[in-house]
């Protein structure tokens, strides 16, 4: 549980790391107990001293890797297909007025539909190979990041405008030295959700459709009958250290890239 | 004249999107692509039909039952941990790999223990608290030194103190986790109902997957879009009501309404 | 060697707003010399900024003329710098310092601009401050890195509006002091925008006092206090006490100037 350590927490120097690994081995023991005693039913929720080997013995089983390596990819790619395509969106509709307004009511239709009702239409069309959930996890992942790009330009300094306008900087320029570097912090916000939603997806497709490799697949076949709830529940406890350590990785990168950010939103 | 110029800007080019839509798929004539006319035609017999008691009703109270749960106990829960710095610390970062846990995985998770007929609730619940728990504990820890001294000034109570100060406080935070959840909540009604479910949205759009009906496929699709609108728009209203002191909208709460 | 580095034609502009036009400025008309320092004082919301704002080319006047060294302006010129008020806005939070001062030298090559931002902030004192970020500074070391900034582009006009307005009276003074000391210097011809009487007299060679609303120059003082100036020998001089009475008097008598501070 190394991943732990580095998660500063508020309490004092001396009990910091304690204090979090506490509260873990707290919920391993409440759950032990509760496994134990049969508080709910053993078959299913298997004790912590069964899944914790059970992680271990899938960190080393070859189709389990391959199978959350398959989960991971689709994620990334998706993730940066959907990052190419939603910051330039953005940008073109936070900062002409008139492409906004006439692209955002189709935005605005398109937008909440959640990308899991897809799943079935997408597998009747494309397969069940890849690229399914990885368009699929793209149409989600998209709007975070474009809404986020977009309300960032909205927040557009003018002062910082007219400061560069007027040391000669060119209406280009401006987009690329001025709104795009302010709005960076807000856009790497939105890849944060957008991971999250990704990951989500590409999981939700694994899970629907048998054919499809993966995580969500490895995992709804240690499901049937119930056979392999220890490995059920190992998996699942693997796919959300992943997202942890996705999500503290690009907190870490948010901290170190943008520290010019963070005092601004405390001062004034 | 300047009003109508902006209601054509909004609306010409979702009215030229449709109508290519409309003219692309009829001459293209693919299986997969029925025209938006059929979509609507099957939309009004399908969703006005007995699907809406059947279908529609149970799956929609689930998921609004399960968010409700979630929001509840997600905001008491935050409210009371937020202001204890120690709490935070033994459970901050055990709540946050729980919501690191991709909510779809619930699914087999509940199916196993609670089996088909009743894995959708807990699913939703245990899915969608994290987002409106670790915002109301953010909200609930930014509360200024200045209410905090304040509030000591006047010697409130508890009650007082945690209803009067620091929700109304956490608030614009605890909207934006709430949007997160209701979001996650969608999605997990529709993969719950996809995976196993006697009924609901995402088994019809299974039943259509099998019957090769297209049209009608599409219509449940455009459902849950007008689904997800109306919600996030209802909890929009909601949060304006709730924030109308506040001076200007912040601009994170908005860039957190998102799809999904 | 051109005399007049600007030259302000019978300038106006007209804002078009929902309830009719409003006149921010009206028939303008002054020049600047090279190498002097002119400093603009006129009642606040007297169209101070409308002013700046056309001369550097940001907006483009309803009527009239700017040239600077007898070329017209026609846009946003290549050899001006402008050092606005709020230095917190107007440096780029996300630079360093040393890269907000390189920010508008893009056509130099790397060692060159290096080596002029490291000049402007040694000029303003801040020699050591290049790796740190704007937020880490105080906010009279920011505004000083926003005039390193200007005079680093070796601008042939530098337009200052109201630049010491938002640092305290302690800070102001030292700032006051280093804008005279690098104009001197380098010899940079200066138009400064201030609200403050005493300011316009201490800095400038010559102050333009504006009336309100739309603004017209009432009169053009010529400063006669001499190259070297100090905050407390200067100020208390009976020169320096008469001006700023003149100059008060012109503002108090110009039409509706009820809101000088």
């Amino acid at each position: 549980m190394g991943f732990l350590l580095g998660k500063p927490s508020t309490v004092s120097g001396t009990r910091r790391v304690p204090a979090s690994l506490v509260g873990l081995a707290g919920l391993f023991l409440i759950w032990e107990v509760a496994s134990q005693t049969g508080l709910v039913p053993e078959l299913y929720l298997r004790p912590p001293s069964e899944v914790l080997p059970a992680m271990v013995g899938l960190l080393g089983d070859e189709k389990f890797l391959r199978a959350l390596l398959a989960t991971v990819l689709a994620t990334v790619i998706a993730l940066l297909i959907a990052i190419l395509i939603a910051v330039p969106g953005g940008l073109v509709l936070g900062s002409i007025p008139l492409v906004r307004r006439a692209c955002m009511t189709v935005v605005e239709f398109l937008r909440p539909i959640p990308s899991v009702a897809l799943i079935p239409l997408a597998l009747l069309i494309t397969g069940t190979g890849p690229d399914t959930k990885i368009a699929l996890a793209v149409y989600g992942a998209l709007w975070p990041i474009l809404f986020n790009t977009m309300y960032a330009l909205d927040e557009l300094d003018p002062l910082h405008v007219e400061t560069a306008r007027a040391f000669g900087t060119g209406r280009v320029a401006v987009l690329t030295r001025i709104a795009l570097p302010s709005a960076a912090p807000f856009v790497l916000t939105g890849v944060r959700l957008s991971f999250t939603i990704a990951l989500a997806v590409v999981v939700s497709t694994e899970l629907f459709a048998g054919g499809t490799k993966g995580l969500g697949q490895f995992i709804m076949e240690a499901n049937s009958g119930g056979a392999h709830m220890d490995q059920v529940l190992a998996g699942t406890v693997i796919a959300g250290l992943v997202g942890y350590a996705a999500n503290a990785g690009l907190e870490r990168l948010n901290a170190k890239l943008f520290a010019w950010n963070a005092p601004r939103g405390e001062a004034s | 004249m300047k009003r109508f110029g902006t209601f054509a800007q909004r609306w010409v080019v979702f009215a030229v999107a449709v109508t290519v839509w409309e003219l692309v798929t009829r001459s293209a004539a693919d299986v997969f692509f029925p025209p938006p006319s059929r979509i609507a035609r099957a939309a009004a017999d399908v969703w006005f039909s007995s699907a809406f008691g059947e279908h529609i009703v149970p799956g929609v109270s689930r998921m609004l039952g399960g968010f409700a749960l979630a929001a509840i106990i997600g905001v008491a829960l935050g409210l009371l941990l937020g202001r204890s710095r120690t709490a935070m610390a033994y459970l901050g970062p055990l709540f946050n790999f729980m919501r690191s846990i991709p909510p779809p995985l619930l699914v087999p998770f509940f199916l196993a223990t609670v089996g088909v007929t009743s894995m959708q609730l807990p699913t939703i619940i245990f899915g969608a608290i994290w987002p409106v728990l670790l915002n109301t504990v953010d909200g609930a820890r930014g509360v200024d030194a200045t209410k905090v001294e304040t509030a000591r000034a006047f010697r409130l109570s508890k009650v007082q103190w945690i209803l009067g100060v620091v929700l109304p406080s956490a608030a614009p935070k605890i909207f934006a986790g709430l949007r997160l959840s209701l979001s996650i909540s969608l999605i997990l009604m529709v993969i719950g109902e996809l995976i196993g479910s006697a009924n609901g949205i995402g088994n019809q759009l299974v039943r259509t997957q099998r019957d090769y009906d297209l049209p009608e496929m599409w219509s449940w699709i455009v459902l849950l879009g007008v689904l997800g609108y109306l919600f996030n728009t209802l909890l929009l209203i909601v949060e304006r009501r709730a924030l109308a002191w506040q001076p200007k909208h912040s601009f994170e709460t908005q860039a957190q309404a998102i799809g999904g | 060697m051109v005399r007049t580095m600007l030259d302000v034609a019978d300038l106006g502009h007209t804002y078009q707003a929902k309830d009719g036009a409003h006149d921010a400025i009206d028939g303008l008309t002054f020049t600047v010399e090279a190498g002097e320092l002119v400093c603009v004082v006129g009642p606040s919301g007297c169209g101070k900024s409308t002013l700046l704002r056309s001369i550097s080319g940001l907006i483009r006047p309803t009527r009239g003329t700017v040239s600077l060294h007898g070329t017209p302006v026609d846009g946003v010129p290549a050899d001006l710098a402008v050092v606005f008020q709020d230095y917190s806005r107007s440096l780029f939070p996300w630079l360093t310092v040393q890269r907000n001062v390189e920010f508008p030298l893009r056509e130099l090559s790397k060692a060159e601009r290096t080596a002029r931002a490291g000049e402007a902030l040694a000029a303003v004192g801040l020699e050591n401050a290049g790796r740190k970020y704007p937020w880490q500074l105080s906010g009279g070391m920011q505004q000083r890195v926003a005039i390193a900034r200007a005079l680093a582009y070796r601008p042939a006009l530098l337009l200052m509006d109201e630049p010491f307005a938002s640092v305290d009276a302690q800070t102001r003074f030292e700032l006051e002091d280093l804008l005279l000391r690098v104009r001197r210097e380098q010899d940079t011809t200066v138009l400064l925008v201030t609200h403050d009487i005493d300011e316009s007299v201490y800095l400038g060679d010559r102050v333009l006092v504006l009336s309100k609303s739309p603004a017209r120059v009432v009169a053009a003082l010529d400063v006669g206090l001499g190259e070297k100036r100090d905050q407390i020998t200067t100020r208390s001089s009976d020169e320096f006490v008469e001006l700023r009475a003149k100059v008060a008097g012109l503002l108090q008598s110009a039409p509706t100037a009820e809101t000088v501070h």
